[in-house]
């Protein structure tokens, strides 16, 4: 008995040991990360940084109109994957039954073709739909081209999530003479409220970086533009540019970039945990 | 007693064994206690199938108004089943169905057709584990109000007010309904389900073991509620606990692989049950 004792222990200590170990790694390679954008990041930013337009090179500026850019495209791009994936993954999870059962395997599984697919394929997938057609780049493209990289995500949460609510609950729900889409907007939706958040949260995370997709559609412009017919800055792709051209005044605001990029998501994702957590209280 | 409550008694004496006394009937020493009532829910000749297992077999029985039936016996017995037949709760799934009658004031349930919302709203249900909406309290007793009645503000709070009163949980949570559901003890959020329930007033309660998830103190609150309800509402009861039987019910069945075995007036059931699987089960030598 003693010796099998000693044994698990040894077995438990040298498991824990390498579990201790990787988180450390991870924690540390992300601290490394932070640490290198925050301190690049806060000498380069300043006032001028959110009023005035990206510069040619050699010259002062800022990256009002990428970061103009990236909030429209995001923004719409969010608007149009949340509901539809939303409603994508309420029908996996809700309706599994029967045809749509049989359906729902093969949604499910092209949705996970999606959602590991590469970002750049969609963006010449766009390109081709779109932007060859419309015979110019536009933001409405890249707005395109982020939705469909939104939707796999957010199927993918709301599905997972909503599978998550008990059995019970919706019985419960039903018992009272509850009509089916009530038991899921009232009920199943509330209970996954907040992880099907974090998975709209989550692509919205994803989107902010993608580059690749941009680069076929909204491509970019030095200058203010409101029109989401014409190219439009993006950080991504400002950032891209700039960070491998040879000025300095360009890396900077790089560097500038990349963490209003990393601030804003986490800004959001802190928001939406203090959203969720007052109302799951009301 | 109506004729056709006489009709629904003759036609369910025929092929099952009830207790010494049927119920409501004979000068008996037994049913004494209990006083005759009318019939709300006749079951006859009911099946039920899991896809092709036959989890119930030809069940009949009546379930009486302002009465409580207790159902008892071994787990997969069909007694969970049987309550979950009464408001179509199978329906959710597929390969699920029931043949036969129940007839709720002679409206047969099992009728393919039966607009399925209006039959729940008329029969509330309990589940074993407490099931609170992720909402306020106020909330969670006006959800099944709302569904099908327009209620003023006014009369929205006195009703909440009365259905928490009646599961007796009002003084509990009367300075805090706007705060969640699910942060009440698991007592507490059972005698809330029960109060979410009686609130859309139905007419049949069905409890599908309220209180096995529930400390003794718990458990003797819902009791004396289902002793307190029973004056106004046909109640169903699904229990492992024979004391609970025991205590809270006027008619005991017992159920064992599907079938009904025996049925008869609580008292005569635990004193003197006709059929010998029954009395072995009550005993504890088998179950």
């Amino acid at each position: 008995m003693t010796s099998l004792y000693r044994r698990r222990r040894i077995a438990n200590f040298v498991t824990m040991s390498f579990c201790y170990g990787a988180t450390a790694i991870s924690l540390v390679v992300l601290a490394a990360i932070l640490w290198t954008l925050f301190s690049r990041g806060i000498e380069a930013i300043g006032f001028d940084v959110f009023t005035q337009m990206t510069p040619p090179p050699g010259s002062h500026g800022g990256l009002l109109n990428p970061i103009y850019g990236s909030l429209m495209m995001t923004g719409i791009a969010t608007l149009i994957g949340t509901p539809v994936g939303i409603m994508a993954g309420t029908l996996l999870a809700e309706y599994s039954y029967g045809f749509l059962h049989r359906l729902g395997e093969v949604i499910r599984f092209v949705n996970d073709i999606l959602l590991s697919a590469p970002s750049i394929v969609i963006g010449l997938f766009v390109y081709e739909l779109v932007v060859i057609r419309q015979e110019h780049f536009s933001a409405w493209a890249g707005a395109l081209a982020l939705a469909i990289i939104v939707i796999p995500v957010v199927v993918r949460t709301t599905e997972d999530m909503l599978r998550l609510v008990p059995v019970g609950l919706r019985e419960a729900a039903f018992a009272l003479g509850t009509p089916k889409w009530k038991v899921i907007v009232m009920v199943s939706y509330r209970a996954a409220l907040q992880g099907m958040i974090t998975g709209v949260m989550l692509a919205i995370a994803r989107i902010s970086g993608e580059t690749a997709p941009l680069l076929f559609t909204a491509l970019n412009n030095q200058f203010w533009t409101t029109d989401m017919n014409t190219p439009m800055a993006n950080l991504p792709v400002v950032i891209f540019q700039f960070a491998m051209s040879p000025y300095e005044d360009w890396v900077k605001l790089a560097w500038a970039g990349a963490l209003i990029i990393t601030v804003t998501i986490l800004l959001l994702n802190i928001l939406a945990r203090v959203v969720t957590s007052v109302r799951r209280v009301g | 007693m109506n004729s056709e409550h006489v009709a629904a008694r003759t036609a369910l004496t025929s092929g099952i064994n009830y207790g010494d006394s049927v119920p409501a009937g004979a000068p008996n020493v037994a049913s004494v206690s209990i006083l005759p009532a009318p019939v709300k829910i006749v079951i006859r000749n009911v099946h039920f199938f899991y896809r092709s297992f036959e989890a119930l077999k030809d069940i009949n029985l009546p379930l009486y108004d302002k009465r409580v039936t207790a159902f008892m016996g071994p787990s997969g017995c069909g007694k969970s089943t049987l309550l979950r037949i009464l408001n179509r709760m199978y329906d959710l799934y597929p390969g699920q169905r029931a043949t036969g009658e129940a007839l709720l004031d002679g409206q047969n349930i099992l009728a393919p057709g039966l607009d399925m919302n209006l039959l729940r709203a008329r029969i509330g249900m309990v589940f074993q584990k407490p099931t609170p909406f992720p909402m306020s309290i106020h909330d969670n007793i006006t959800f099944g109000m709302r569904l099908y009645e327009k209620l003023p503000r006014s009369e929205l709070d006195g009703r909440v007010e009365s259905a928490l009163r009646r599961a007796a949980l009002w003084d509990e949570v009367k300075d805090k309904l706007k705060t969640s559901g699910l942060g009440l003890s698991g007592g507490q959020q059972q005698r809330l389900c029960i109060a979410r329930a009686i609130a859309v007033q139905p007419q049949v309660l069905l409890l599908d073991e309220p209180c096995s998830a529930l400390d003794p103190i718990s458990t003797q609150r819902i009791e004396e509620l289902i002793a307190e309800l029973k004056s106004d509402y046909c109640i169903a009861i699904v229990t492992h606990n024979l004391q609970q039987a025991a205590r809270s019910s006027d008619y005991t069945a017992f159920m064992y692989m599907g079938e009904l075995i025996e049925i008869g007036d609580t008292a005569t059931i635990f004193t003197n049950p006709k059929v010998k699987q029954t009395e072995d089960y009550i005993t504890g030598r088998f179950g």
